[in-house]
């Protein structure tokens, strides 16, 4: 599919801009024009959150989806980037934070977090399946605690607050309309970058050493050295993420990658479907309305709004239960079953 | 077309050349306390074309394994075109020129059948790590058109594999052997399992490979193995028992007591 895809293309023109499906043009349409119908609170919180999340499920369905390997460290990896932004850049910690210029302070917490699961995934790439899972969660729980007891570099419990986006170009980032924009236009590289990459040499092989490790050793590629850099690529698309989850809390602490938080990003990217790109966007979606609203559902039934926690669990529960594939399975379906449904002659719907 | 690939630079020739592809000197390979196969020493000369006979058990494709990487030996060494790659990894060995294909299909069901032939191609060449698609008029998408054409897939190209009959995926097998610049191929029994039309398919292709590619083939046919092999070796219980040519083996009483006697189960 792939490569042959690549091959129809033409030199002509760009052909692949024809290629983008109508539904996409209007989805681009409607998220750039969202500052002129949404309010402030629906820019920030949660579109703003869910391409932040996204971005960080998005590192999962790249090692999860095209190389099998089901991580947990997504969001400890995240939470490294903002940490270094903070220790870097500006915080209201003074006697930690370095103050050095946010073309230091960001490319430097990026090589630190993807150094960072670089380790860990030369570490969890020897172990398959639910090792994968344990090793990860054991490193994810590991740099919960040393953040939480760590005062020289991570400053324990309280972490750092005000740590905030950069004023570049005159703009003031953390404003809902520019920093959505920020968050969509991250995410849309993201996700271009992940759409690519799976179609280069380097994601054809990687879904190789999914379906066919011993295969993928014997036509001459070292196995384990790819795991490794599948590692080091999520690992620079959750470092995006997390630099941007830190600029739009203004802080960050232990908690920010607690064992919750970790286990948010599986559900996440499971809820959305890791077969393709767009799929963690789309858990990320759920997930958000459902821990921004859920509270006040709750309430209207005289419950406690803590327990949206339940609706989360619930509604993961309903998905993988009904479609294991994530909600972008029940849409493929959905399509399928439209498709056949049409008569085949004429193409009319049935 | 030709099945003969430019080397690339990505694959290395053997640091000394003797003339042969393959030499193993007294290799055993244990599993607990049963040897699956005991002191092989066989050597395979550059370009020559080999089958391993033997009834199933003989250590056949454990020898193979062992070739290729799979398994380390226990004991013995294994020298491909003059180097000692006894302990080197599996894909090492494949960037010296060393092929295989196996008994049981082991493909990429998720992907094409094109994505499959050009991981191959690219498994052998430099960049495996790009993070660039391949651009127009890419040499190894051609090279991977061309192996799919020389084992009859044209027409299956686009389709996934999941999807190919059970004979288009041991074409498919040959053609991800073929790939790059092989020395040296271990075919594991691609004749199993095929109809009459396909065996005959898969020794036209056999016989079609260009000279400088040796092979060794393991087959259960005889008609196929005799066919296609200047040299024959029989295996019985993990041990190397006799070698000669195809008439010498095909005549010989202690071969057809072996095989066509109550030798074997």
């Amino acid at each position: 599919m792939a490569v042959a895809t690549e091959r129809k293309t033409s030199s002509v023109g760009p052909l692949w801009l024809e290629r983008v499906p109508g539904g996409w043009w209007a989805l681009l349409f409607v998220l750039l024009t969202a500052p002129v119908w949404a309010n402030d609170f629906f820019l920030f919180q949660v579109m703003g959150w869910t391409f932040i999340l996204g971005i960080i499920a998005l590192s999962l369905m790249f090692l999860a989806g095209l190389g099998g390997m089901v991580s947990l460290l997504q969001m400890s990896v995240a939470a490294l980037a903002g940490y270094m932004v903070a220790i870097f850049g500006t915080s209201g910690v003074t006697e930690i934070s370095m103050g050095l210029p946010w073309w230091v302070n960001i490319p430097v917490a990026i090589v630190i977090a993807a150094i960072f699961a670089t380790l860990v995934g030369a570490l969890a790439v020897r172990t398959e399946g639910i090792y994968t899972i344990m090793i990860t969660l054991a490193i994810a729980a590991a740099f919960f605690y040393f953040t939480r007891q760590n005062y020289g570099i991570f400053n324990g419990y309280s972490g750092f607050n005000l740590v905030v986006p950069p004023e570049l170009f005159g703009v003031d980032w953390r404003r809902p309309v520019p920093f959505y924009y920020l968050t969509l236009g991250c995410a849309a590289v993201c996700y271009a970058a992940v759409v690519y990459v799976s179609r280069a040499p380097f994601g054809l092989a990687l879904q190789g050493v999914r379906d066919n490790p011993r295969r993928m050793a014997a036509l001459g590629y070292n196995v384990t050295a790819h795991r490794i850099a599948a590692y080091s690529f999520a690992g620079v698309i959750a470092a995006i993420g997390g630099i941007l989850l830190v600029w739009q809390n203004a802080q960050i602490s232990p908690g920010t990658a607690g064992i919750p938080a970790v286990i948010d990003i599986l559900v996440i990217a499971v809820v959305g479907g890791l077969a393709r790109p767009i799929g963690p966007f789309i858990g990320a979606l759920i997930y958000v309305l459902l821990r921004t609203f859920s509270p006040d559902f709750l309430l209207a039934f005289g419950l406690s709004g803590e327990r949206f926690k339940l609706i989360i669990g619930l509604g993961f529960l309903a998905v993988v239960f009904f479609s294991p594939d994530g909600v972008l399975g029940l849409w493929e379906r959905w399509k399928e079953r439209r498709r056949q449904a049409k008569d085949p002659l004429t193409g009319a719907g049935g | 077309m030709s099945l003969a690939a430019p080397r690339d630079a990505g694959e290395r020739l053997g640091s000394v050349s003797s003339g042969n592809a393959l030499e193993l000197r007294g290799v055993t390979k244990l599993f607990g306390a049963l040897a699956a196969i005991r002191d092989v020493t066989m050597t395979v000369r550059s370009g020559e074309r080999r089958a391993v006979l033997g009834s199933n058990g003989a250590g056949k494709t454990t020898l193979f394994n062992c070739v290729t990487g799979d398994f380390l030996p226990t004991s013995g060494t294994i020298r491909l075109f003059g180097e000692d790659v006894t302990r080197f990894p599996a894909y090492e060995r494949i960037r010296r020129g060393l092929r295989r294909t196996y008994q049981i299909s082991l493909l990429f069901n998720g992907l094409t059948v094109t994505d499959n032939v050009y991981l191959a191609c690219r498994g052998v060449s430099r960049d495996r790590f790009s993070l660039l698609r391949p651009r127009q008029g890419d040499v190894l998408v051609a090279r991977a058109d061309e192996l799919i054409e020389a084992v009859h897939l044209t027409s299956a190209r686009d389709t996934a594999v999941a999807n190919l009959s059970y004979g288009q995926q041991r074409q498919l097998e040959i053609a991800l052997a073929l790939a790059g610049a092989p020395r040296l191929i271990l075919f594991d029994e691609p004749a199993a399992g095929l109809s009459p039309t396909e065996r005959a398919e898969l020794v036209s292709i056999l016989n079609g490979l260009p000279e400088h590619i040796g092979y060794i083939i393991i087959e259960h046919d005889m008609d196929v193995a005799l066919r296609v092999a200047e040299r024959v070796t029989m295996m019985h219980n993990g041990l190397v028992f006799k070698e000669g040519t195809p008439e010498e083996i095909e005549n010989d009483a202690e071969v057809q007591e072996l095989y066509l006697g109550g030798g074997h189960g």
